[in-house]
């Protein structure tokens, strides 16, 4: 009895911690955010971010209650056994050249890879299995993910995720190129999100608007991350990204102004309520307030700056959680104006006439310093009459060259003294100040080879001919219209008479 | 005495109102039990809705299929009782002047692709093969639920095909077809393993009402768009899209069915009726011998609605705010299991890949052509030198 009431404080105290932490469901959260980046080229990139991440350990736990987590997935990492998810829908290409590095680049059509945990025996057989459900999920054809498209990398697509042991066996890849991505694979995206597609950032996301676009990518990403900085446990993170890109002349028809309501056709009413962060970026990098080429307005409270990608970068940070953003005009429209022009400049082009006039092109453009500038002109070539060719046509002809005139800033300023006195060439081209010189440079001409005939043909032809005609109709009109007939031989004229006297005088034969 | 005799005849009167008015009750009780004889008794609806072809000229094709998909769903069947099997490739298609859309009338009226469109079998997998497993449920184990059909026998089932077809086959994606035999012994194999309670066919193809002519199943309606011998057309094209829209006779249908809500009592004489000659310039026809109720009993809700299990309670449930933040200290001090720190890996470890040697292959034992080739060396040998030289061997 003595012994027992110790024994059953000591179970209590035992019991006491462990229950209250046993009832409470493992912690999720959501953190939604938007990056607006203008870029060199007129156009505007959009991406969406939505993380949630859960504080679980699924392998270990019978997990049966989700709440911002979605079911479906959550149930295919214990059935699978997965470490890792990557599966991305993307239509069109990003051009590098003209927009910059992307953030996240997937290839065009759909990619799945996967890494399993190393207690599957059967990894073939989970990776069919897995695909087909994906196909259900997402409605794409990712069951047609077989053996004959499926690889294991060895060195690359490591996991993304903590990782202690990376065996290659239990990573598979495969792309679909051909998969075509539309609003039924949008559709399923969205129902994963917390508040799907109600309230917060993904009230922007509709499909008419997202597909009227040079580039769109959507992906989902499962990956277990560290809890906290010592990293003795995990979380499981689903990030779910969607990059746009809008073009300058399809969907902003020229103009390059751009606002939420342009590009998305809605605006930000409210923060997603089960979000914990909900920020919307714009990357003002090139382009500063002092400087006055673009204008974000509403004008921003707080900056943001890191390098991302190699370079330090500053975004406009505007937080929908920050009652006083939305309390004004009850929505949040951004927009993003540029001030003046990138290229200011003269253009004047007056085409060509046949026989009359020749093309002229005048342009007056502002060089960027340490780039290079291509204008290129296409042009067709035309035959002229056979008149009109010179003697010797093979040479080809000429197009004059083009002119340079510029206006070059001087590395030491001149003083202008004396002009009409000074040597050399300095007093050819009068200049204001000292600050640029005038310099006129002209390019190679061009020799252009056009198409010649052969200009023997001609009298080639009219042999031919001539011949053929004399030949053949000549002889059927002969034996045609000819007749033939005896002619008695005349019995001699005068002439013939005196050759005979002649004859008969020398001694020879009459004729 | 003649008032009693008055008030005899009144209450006799009274008594003959009476009992003629409980006879009329009883008669229309009797008439509302043979009344509920005839009414379907299903459970659950579901739709099958089958666009065969391919290519950006046969627009009108998806248009066709999405906009009867618009109409099941509006009146209530939930997507994933609806197998639709379409090549998708016409909303964001390259061709496409309005991207993410599929339009069923000219003037960009109607939009039948919308917001919120869920497609099962898309693009390549939308053949004959996988069409008949879904009808016959023999579909390999590991498809998802959403591309099944998972109906029993009380359910009524709504499939709808449209497409290039002839006398007596139905073109697939422009290189296979389906014959009428093959379908009327898929829904036999239907009717056997009891997968529907009834079923309404619909066809919209050339020479559709061939297709329903071998149809031997009970419980069977069939609607086409047009005879034997007769080309179904297309309503009318649109200049900014560059193609016909839609076909007449699902224009028509379209048209028919925008004006029912889940609640409406039309009945399917109605549904035969809505493309006459003068509109659909073919003649539609349809088939209702297999069928054993009337087709005036028979609610266009029916196979084109759902019926929804609904359960009204009164009790509250109050949905609270979650608790944050306090719970992390304990949680970090709950777990003792992993005591080593764990790590994310290198992405691209230059030295260690330079440095690790390709995997070996599994080692196999070699096959029988190999052993029996060294078989015969080993008993040639032995057979020209003699068995003795085995023993400077053991």
């Amino acid at each position: 009895m003595a012994a027992a009431l110790p024994l059953a404080l000591v179970v209590l105290l035992l019991l006491g911690p462990g229950g209250p932490a046993l009832a409470e469901p493992p912690r999720d959260s959501l953190r939604e955010e938007l990056v607006i980046t203008p870029l060199p080229s007129g156009d505007v990139a959009a991406t969406f971010q939505f993380r949630t991440r859960w504080d679980s350990e699924l392998q270990r736990e019978g997990v049966s209650h989700y709440r911002l987590f979605p079911k479906a997935l959550g149930q295919l990492i214990s059935k699978y056994s997965l470490r890792e998810l990557h599966l991305s829908f993307t239509q069109g290409f990003w051009r590098t050249r003209y927009w910059g590095p992307p953030f996240l680049q997937a290839p065009s059509g759909a990619e799945l890879w996967v890494w399993f945990q190393d207690t599957v025996t059967d990894v073939d057989k989970s990776w069919k299995e897995l695909s087909n459900v994906l196909s259900g999920i997402f409605c794409a054809s990712l069951n047609f993910i077989d053996s004959t498209n499926t690889v294991t990398p060895t060195a690359s697509f490591k996991p993304l995720g903590v990782a202690n042991d990376t065996d290659h066996y239990f990573l598979r890849y495969a792309v679909l190129p051909r998969e075509v991505v539309c609003t039924e694979n949008l559709t399923p995206w969205k129902k994963l999100l917390p508040c799907s597609s109600k309230a917060g950032l993904s009230v922007l996301l509709k499909a008419d608007r997202l597909f009227h676009t040079s580039y769109h990518s959507q992906a989902v990403h499962i990956r277990p991350v560290c809890r906290n900085a010592r990293c003795t446990s995990i979380s499981w993170e689903l990030r779910q990204t969607l990059s746009v890109v809008f073009d300058a002349f399809v969907t902003g028809q020229g103009k390059k102004d751009w606002s939420l309501f342009r590009m998305f056709s809605r605006t930000l009413t409210e923060p997603c309520p089960l979000a914990s962060e909900s920020r919307v970026y714009v990357d003002i990098t090139n382009y500063s307030q002092d400087n006055e080429t673009l204008e974000v307005n509403p004008p921003p409270t707080t900056t943001y700056q890191d390098v991302i990608l190699g370079t330090r970068r500053t975004y406009a940070v505007y937080d929908l959680l920050d009652t006083a953003l939305i309390n004004n005009s009850r929505n949040l429209n951004l927009q993003l104006k540029w001030k003046k022009p990138p290229e200011n400049g003269y253009i004047h082009y007056q085409p060509a006439q046949d026989r009359l006039q020749p093309h002229l092109l005048e342009m007056l453009i502002q060089l960027p310093a340490n780039s290079v500038t291509k204008v290129s002109i296409q042009f067709e070539r035309a035959l002229l009459k056979w008149t009109e060719y010179t003697p010797d046509p093979n040479h080809g002809f000429y197009v004059s060259p083009s002119v340079l005139s510029a206006l070059v800033p001087s590395l030491v300023a001149a003083k202008p003294v004396d002009w009409e006195g000074s040597p050399l060439f300095n007093t050819l081209f009068p200049v204001s100040d000292g600050s640029s010189y005038f310099v006129r440079l002209y390019t190679e001409p061009l020799l252009v080879n056009l198409p010649t005939p052969d200009f023997s043909m001609p009298y080639n032809v009219i042999c031919l001919t001539c011949t053929v005609v004399a030949v053949c109709y000549g002889s059927f009109y002969n034996l045609l219209t000819r007749t033939f007939h005896i002619e008695e031989p005349s019995k001699g004229g005068l002439a013939k008479r005196l050759a005979n006297l002649i004859r008969r005088a020398r001694g020879v034969p009459p004729l | 005495m003649a008032a009693t005799y008055c008030l005899g005849r009144a209450f006799t009167a009274l008594a003959a109102l009476l009992l003629l008015s409980f006879g009329s009750f009883a008669a229309s009780q009797i008439e509302d039990q043979a009344e509920q004889f005839f009414r379907s008794g299903h459970t659950n609806n579901w739709a099958v809705l089958v666009c065969t072809s391919r290519f950006w000229f046969n627009y009108r094709h998806v248009a066709n299929t999405l906009s009867v998909y618009r109409s099941v769903k509006r009146l209530g069947i939930p997507d994933r009782n609806v197998e639709s099997k379409i090549d998708n490739d016409m909303a964001c298609n390259p061709r496409n002047p309005k991207p993410a859309t599929v339009f069923s009338h000219k003037n960009m009226e109607l939009d039948v692709y919308g917001d919120d469109v869920e497609v099962d079998y898309r693009s390549y997998e939308v053949t004959v093969e996988n069409f008949l497993r879904v009808l016959t449920g023999r579909i390999p184990p590991s498809t998802p639920r959403s591309k099944c059909l998972l109906s029993d026998d009380r359910s009524s089932i709504l499939i709808y095909m449209t497409g290039h077809g002839g006398n007596g086959f139905l073109k697939f994606q422009d290189s296979e077809e389906i014959t009428n035999i093959e379908l009327a012994d898929a829904f036999e194999q239907m009717w056997q393993k009891r997968r529907y309670n009834e079923l309404l066919f619909i066809i919209d193809t050339c020479q559709g009402a061939s297709m329903y002519e071998r149809f031997y199943s009970p419980n069977i309606m069939a609607l086409a768009s047009s005879q034997v011998g007769e080309d179904s057309l297309s309503h009318q094209p649109d200049p900014a899209i560059g193609v016909h829209l839609m076909d007449r006779y699902t224009f028509y249908v379209l048209e028919f069915l925008e004006e029912i809500n889940p609640a409406s009592q039309t009945n399917m004489n109605d549904l035969f009726q809505v493309c006459p000659k003068s509109l659909c310039v073919s003649t539609p026809g349809h088939r209702t011998d297999l069928f054993q109720r009337d087709p005036k009993n028979v609610l266009i809700t029916d196979f084109f609605g759902s019926i929804r299990k609904v359960e009204i309670t009164t009790e509250t449930i109050s949905l609270q705010q979650h608790s944050e933040m306090e719970s992390s200290f304990k949680d970090d001090q709950m777990d003792e299991e992993l005591m080593e720190p764990l790590k994310y890996a290198e992405q691209l470890p230059v030295a260690q890949m330079i440095h690790q040697k390709p995997k070996p292959k599994d080692w196999h034992p070699p096959g029988g052509f190999i052993l029996g080739l060294w078989a015969l060396i080993i008993m040639v040998f032995f057979k020209t030198y003699g068995i003795k030289h085995m023993k400077f061997i053991f």
